[in-house]
């Protein structure tokens, strides 16, 4: 394990919280050859040479200053009007909206307006690793909420009512999920609802993967009842434009919430990079068909890789979203953490330990498709070899 | 066409060599399934034949030339655009042969062991039938893009391997 460091200079909050588990795999990865990795969260396409192309003429004509702290608003009222013409929400570009950098800060600020100190925000489990600890920094408490492959990891509105305080501040909802692919439907969504609505709680909702859902139409939160004004609705264009370098994301919320936002924003970042925002905007104006076809090589290469993990007997759900599955593996008798390391270390293949996601992660393990058809093939022949050597032996 | 079979034709046409149990998988279809959809399009000339794109300056010195020559044709009666395009693209070393819009009529490519060769074929072959009026040459001198696939790119993955 990574040693923790105690030093009298460091603060109490950012002691209290452990390094990434996903650390701890990138090290050992990094250091052997031929591995063929599943472990990677982002596309594997560059991205579309349109978007780069505009990032350069920006530059070439001398955009390279700052931009308004809530980020241009020519690239602001595109935002609204795409997230208007996709997902159906509306939000003004004058004051609730904050372009920042990537989903990662829009979180952060969101968490750091609304929390006081020794407030709850509920985390479901599996989650992306970087809610709990950024609610902790935010001087908040997080309260993680399980959810279960029996339930194809969707969220029960019960185990939320479980998990509410008199303490109880916000819920940070993601779906499509990181790690487990999973999508809550509109009926899902419309009993979360309930229960938000009856604890007065404020939801953040993580969107970051909502272009990338293969079986259904896509809800967003806020577009469900009178949600809109109790969410903040996080997204960005790392995933679905294959923009994740460029470290632009947005955030879009009830004004006050936004402009407090937009308060911490404005003191710590001043602004998104300003040659990333112009990137953004033709990402927006011409990207859709680039973001289709993306999407449309995702969908088959989540039907290579379930059907391959299938066949192994690694049962998963079919996941609805994003680019991962989330297998168990319970029935090799392993923990995540063992499966992972001697699959890497037998066959060289890279995959992310479920445990690292949170508790229910536990016998799980992510896999990203987001890599060649040629190398996921070689990865589930290298993994389909690793179980039935175990099972030999 | 249906939408199935227009997914078959993009995999195929991106990677001629992909095993009928990868593209049974990839579309979420049997291999039977696959194998049919196949044998369909080959009978119905949508799918003409496979080949691969080869860097021939890669490895090999007998480095083969391209000439694009842009043609203009008097048609006459009775004998349109088609036949003396068909006249053209006979010649085996004629690579491939299109109708344009434009200046000019039928754009040729052919290919050669050097340029004397095919400057031979162009004065011989190409300008001597009856309909050519004239012909332009232009020699391909590099190749950086063909059929959708850049030359030479480096195409290594730059992403870290684990992240969150
Ligand atoms: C669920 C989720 N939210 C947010 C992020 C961060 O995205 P960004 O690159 O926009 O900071 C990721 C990246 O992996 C993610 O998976």
């Amino acid at each position: 394990m990574i040693t923790e460091q105690r030093s009298k200079y460091l603060s109490d909050s950012v002691q209290s919280i452990q390094p990434s588990g996903i650390r701890r795999f990138f090290d050992l990865a990094s250091s052997m050859e031929n591995v063929i990795s599943l472990g990677v969260g982002e596309p594997d396409f560059v991205t579309p040479w349109n978007v780069i192309e505009a990032s350069y003429h920006s530059l070439e004509q001398g955009y390279t200053a700052y931009t308004a702290n809530a980020g241009l608003l020519e690239l602001r009222k595109e935002i609204s009007r795409y997230m208007r013409r996709r997902f159906g929400v509306t939000y003004s570009a004058e004051n609730e909206m904050v372009v920042t950098v990537g989903a990662s800060q829009a979180i952060d600020i969101a968490l750091r307006a609304v929390v006081n100190p020794g407030e709850e925000v509920i985390v479901v489990e599996p989650s992306f690793v970087s809610y709990a600890p950024t609610v902790t920094l935010a001087g908040g408490v997080p309260v993680q909420v399980q959810t279960y492959s029996e339930n194809d990891f969707k969220l029960q509105p019960e185990h939320i009512e479980e998990a509410v305080t008199e303490k109880t501040k916000a819920i940070l909802l993601c779906s499509p999920n990181n790690p487990t692919g999973t999508v809550l439907s509109k009926t899902d969504l419309q009993k979360i609802a309930e229960v938000v609505e009856k604890h007065d709680l404020l939801v953040i909702s993580d969107e970051i993967y909502a272009e990338l859902t293969y079986d259904e139409p896509y809800t967003s939160f806020p577009s469900v009842g009178k949600m809109k004004e109790r969410t903040i609705l996080i997204s960005g264009f790392s995933k679905a434009f294959a923009m994740t370098g460029w470290r632009l994301g947005f955030a879009c919320g009830p004004k006050d919430v936004l402009q407090a936002m937009l308060k911490i924003h404005q003191y710590t970042m001043m602004c998104a990079p300003t040659m990333a925002q112009h990137a953004a905007l033709d990402a927006l104006v011409n990207g859709q068909k680039d973001v289709i076809r993306m999407k449309e090589s995702y969908r088959q290469r989540r039907s290579l890789v379930t059907h391959a993990l299938e066949e192994m007997g690694l049962s998963c759900h079919t996941p609805g979203g994003a680019f991962y599955v989330f297998p168990s593996i319970k029935n090799t008798g392993l923990s995540s953490e063992e499966f992972a390391e001697q699959l890497l270390m037998k066959e060289q293949v890279a995959v992310v330990p479920g445990s690292v996601f949170g508790e229910s992660g536990e016998g799980h393990i992510r896999c990203s498709y987001a890599t060649s058809i040629a190398k996921l093939e070689e990865a589930m022949k290298r993994i389909k070899r690793f179980i039935e050597n175990r099972e030999t032996a | 066409m249906d939408s199935k079979e227009r997914e078959l034709l993009q995999l195929i046409e991106k990677n001629g060599r992909l095993e009928n149990s990868t593209i049974a998988r990839l579309m979420g279809i049997s291999e039977d399934e696959t194998e049919q959809m196949i044998e369909k399009l080959e009978k119905e000339k949508v799918i003409l034949g496979y080949s691969a794109i080869i860097n021939w300056t890669k490895g090999t010195d007998e480095g083969a030339v391209t000439a694009m020559i842009d043609v203009k044709v008097t048609p006459k009666r009775g004998v349109g655009f088609d036949k003396v395009a068909e006249r053209i693209y006979r010649f085996p070393e004629v690579k491939a042969v299109y109708l344009m819009s434009g200046v000019y009529d039928l754009s040729v490519s052919i290919e050669g062991k050097n340029m004397a060769e095919v400057g031979r074929f162009v004065s011989e072959k190409l300008s001597t039938i009856d309909s050519v009026i004239s012909t332009t040459t232009h020699f391909i001198l590099k190749k950086y893009k063909h059929d959708g696939l850049v030359f030479s790119e480096n195409e290594e993955d730059k992403r870290i391997v684990v992240s969150p």
